[in-house]
């Protein structure tokens, strides 16, 4: 059997993590070497930075403002986001020690989380396209970007439910390339898509709008204390 | 609403502010050179070039939006004019693949889309409190503006006006003896009314307070009787207070045009007023955006205030100080004097979205109306989402307040007028209450086109200062 598919899996790994290690710091340095000399916290705004770590945490796990904004985008884009934070999780037992046995815990919901996940990601994509004001202000690459998520998601769950792969076989591939000791990835059609789309997502989230999270930390906006009169100039000249 | 624009800067007005007179022959590598440049030293606006997701949760929330159903005032879209541009030259999908991420190039068509649509925003913040990562298209809207002001396309009105300050301390270029006279025919009337020798004190050196207020209170209506509010409550407190042909001014018109150098300039009179006058305190009138500036940037700006009393928040709002003296009992007010009037709190934009008072956060909410509550017994809310920190701006905003944009300043209205209609219709309710000056002019001016009238919007402290009990000689 040739293993230079197997090279390239490899490499392609190990590029698409780079990219992401990399460019994720090049873009946080790019924000944080950006200057916010002016006070533009939006108020009502916390009055100290515990009050602005606080609310950006709430901002980060419940999405209080997008609800406040579209209670169904809110529900969607929730939806969305547990779902693959549950998903992505899960995935943890291809690296898991024994021991890990939250990770186990967390398979046994394994279809709530797919589930959530499917279903949010649908909401989202038949608002941009059923939505006129939607369908005005959305993008090719807000089409592109769904469409590689959902066919992530859809490959993985098929793996799942229909097409059953060799997970152990998957594990000592993945433990391979962590211990910088590869070995023969599993020939399954339908994983190694799984694979190449996650690579490629993987690799392109920094430079996309997939940094919104970060963003948000870093939005002066929101990031800022409402503390103007009691701590004086932020920036002088 | 693509036939709205502004009226734009003469010549001369644009090179009194510094900016070249008329359109640059390099006028796009100029555009697209300042416009990297303010990206890479505005975290905000760097952040609303690469973070937004279009997830259109903003795209309902805008006034001139709901007003006109022109989709470009969708606060998305109106970031997209500036952001389309800033992919094509400043992002690799942009250079490479601009029709895959929506770049556009910045043509003439363009440019002209960037002065109608960057006009059609009041830089309210309201698309900001709705955004999952804070967006601010007020950030985009004074880059734009800066960058159409720097190759020749300044908006006249606001050049205008900033001119106006920078020669003679007021928007309105009303000179020394003219505003001597007004404030002396205020007196007389307030004696008149009153019976009660209130004093406005222009330029007088050791009183305790700079009073620095919108010059739309020296003189139109409902503003003036405003003023005529601070002079009671002040006179009737026992503080000693002045106002200053230097700094006859709270407005700061350089914050529409995102021109940090002007807006200094604008500020720096305030700091020079209140050190030739030797105050103790310095206190603004009611104002949104002056309000805006002040609150966040007057330390930057026009710092350090080291020769200011330090038992005050400097600055302060006469808000705050209004509702000290009355919480300390300082004052009174009888609700009585207002039993006629049942009345509802219009939360100024820039008010609820980029300020606060009292030191709690919300202060900006809670301290009008506690006032309000205090001079008058039928006090009522508009529909919530209408008020509070999702408050519907005037429509007047944002150096929008002139005749050439009534079309679109009626229509920009339209939500808060609809909020105000609907609670006329259920509590009877017969005015708005505002501390803004742009919020007062523009609701005098737009009250009409919706079948109400134009004295239906009233100051705060004229509704204070006629429930006050003014029983000090």
């Amino acid at each position: 059997m040739s293993a230079w598919p197997d090279a390239v899996a490899v490499v392609a790994l190990y590029g698409a993590v780079a990219a992401f290690v990399l460019g994720l710091g090049w873009r946080c340095v790019l924000w944080l070497r950006t200057p916010s000399r002016r006070r533009i916290a939006l108020t009502p705004a916390p009055r100290g930075a515990a009050g602005v770590l606080g609310s950006l945490l709430l901002e980060t796990l419940l999405f209080p403002t997008l609800w406040r904004a579209s209670p169904w985008t809110w529900l969607f884009g929730w939806l969305f986001h547990v779902g693959l934070l549950l998903v992505l999780l899960q995935h943890l037992r291809y690296v898991s020690v024994d021991w890990w046995t939250w990770v186990a815990w967390l398979a046994a919901y394994g279809h709530l989380a797919s589930a959530a996940l499917l279903i949010g990601l649908a909401g989202l994509w038949a608002r941009r396209v059923l939505i006129a004001r939607m369908r005005w202000i959305t993008r090719p690459a807000d089409h592109a970007m769904l469409a590689l998520i959902a066919a992530i998601a859809l490959s993985g769950v098929a793996m799942k439910y229909a097409l059953p792969v060799d997970v152990v076989a998957v594990k000592s591939f993945v433990r391979g390339v962590l211990t910088l000791q590869p070995q023969p990835m599993p020939r399954h059609g339908v994983l190694l898509a799984h694979l190449a789309l996650g690579t490629a997502l993987i690799a392109l989230f920094p430079f996309g709008k997939l940094v919104h999270g970060a963003g948000l930390w870093l939005n002066p906006t929101r990031a800022q204390a409402d503390d103007a009169r009691e701590r004086g100039a932020r920036h002088r000249g | 609403m693509a036939a709205s624009r502004p009226h734009r800067a003469e010549p001369a007005e644009q090179e009194a502010l510094g900016f070249p007179p008329r359109r640059v022959a390099d006028w796009h590598a100029r555009a697209i050179g300042r416009m990297g440049e303010l990206v890479a030293d505005n975290r905000a606006l760097r952040v609303a070039m690469d973070a937004c997701m279009h997830c259109g949760a903003c795209t309902d929330k805008c006034h001139y939006f709901l007003g006109s159903g022109d989709p470009l005032n969708m606060p998305v879209a109106r970031q997209e004019l500036f952001r389309s541009v800033y992919r094509r030259h400043f992002t690799l999908a942009g250079r490479w693949l601009p029709w895959l991420v929506g770049a556009q190039d910045l043509d003439e068509a363009m440019l002209e889309r960037w002065y109608s649509y960057f006009h059609q925003c009041s830089q309210c913040r309201r698309c900001a409190a709705f955004c999952p990562v804070g967006i601010d298209t007020s950030e985009v809207s004074m880059a734009a503006r800066e960058i159409m002001a720097g190759i020749g396309m300044g908006q006249h009105y606001t050049e205008q006006v900033i001119a106006k300050v920078h020669a003679t301390g007021n928007n309105l270029g009303l000179p020394e003896p003219a505003l001597r006279d007004t404030l002396a025919g205020l007196e007389e009337d307030i004696l008149e009314d009153t019976g009660v020798p209130v004093r406005l004190p222009l330029d007088e050196a050791g009183a305790e307070i700079l009073l620095v207020t919108p010059s739309a209170d020296f003189f139109a209506e409902p503003h003036v009787d405003g003023l005529i509010g601070y002079a009671k409550v002040l006179h009737q407190a026992g503080i000693s207070w002045t106002l200053s042909t230097v700094a006859a001014e709270a407005a700061n018109f350089g914050l529409f045009v995102g021109s940090q150098q002007h807006t200094r300039r604008i500020a720096l009179r305030v700091r020079e007023a209140a050190q030739a006058l030797r105050v103790r305190r310095i206190v603004f009138g009611e104002c949104g955006h002056a309000w805006r500036v002040a609150y966040n940037m007057l330390h930057d700006l026009a710092g350090p205030f080291d020769f200011l009393d330090p038992a005050y928040p400097v600055p302060q709002h006469i808000v705050e100080v209004t509702h000290d003296l009355l919480r300390r009992g300082a004052i009174r007010l009888d609700p009585a004097a207002n039993s006629h009037r049942r009345v509802t709190f219009h939360d100024s934009c820039n008010v609820a979205r980029a300020s606060s008072m009292g030191g709690v956060p919300g202060g900006q909410f809670s301290l009008p109306r506690a006032l309000l509550r205090a001079a008058c017994q039928h006090v009522f809310e508009m529909a919530a989402g209408t008020t509070h920190a999702h408050t519907f701006c005037c429509g007047g905003g944002g150096g929008l307040l002139t005749d050439e944009l009534l079309d679109l300043r009626v229509k920009g209205a339209s939500p808060r007028v609809s909020a105000f209609a609907q609670l006329i219709e259920r509590e009877q309710v017969t005015h708005l209450v505002a501390i803004c000056a742009i919020c007062k002019s523009q609701f005098a001016k737009v009250l009409p086109r919706y079948g109400l009238e134009f004295d239906q919007v009233l100051s705060l402290h004229q509704v204070v200062g006629d429930a006050l009990v003014m029983d000090r000689a």
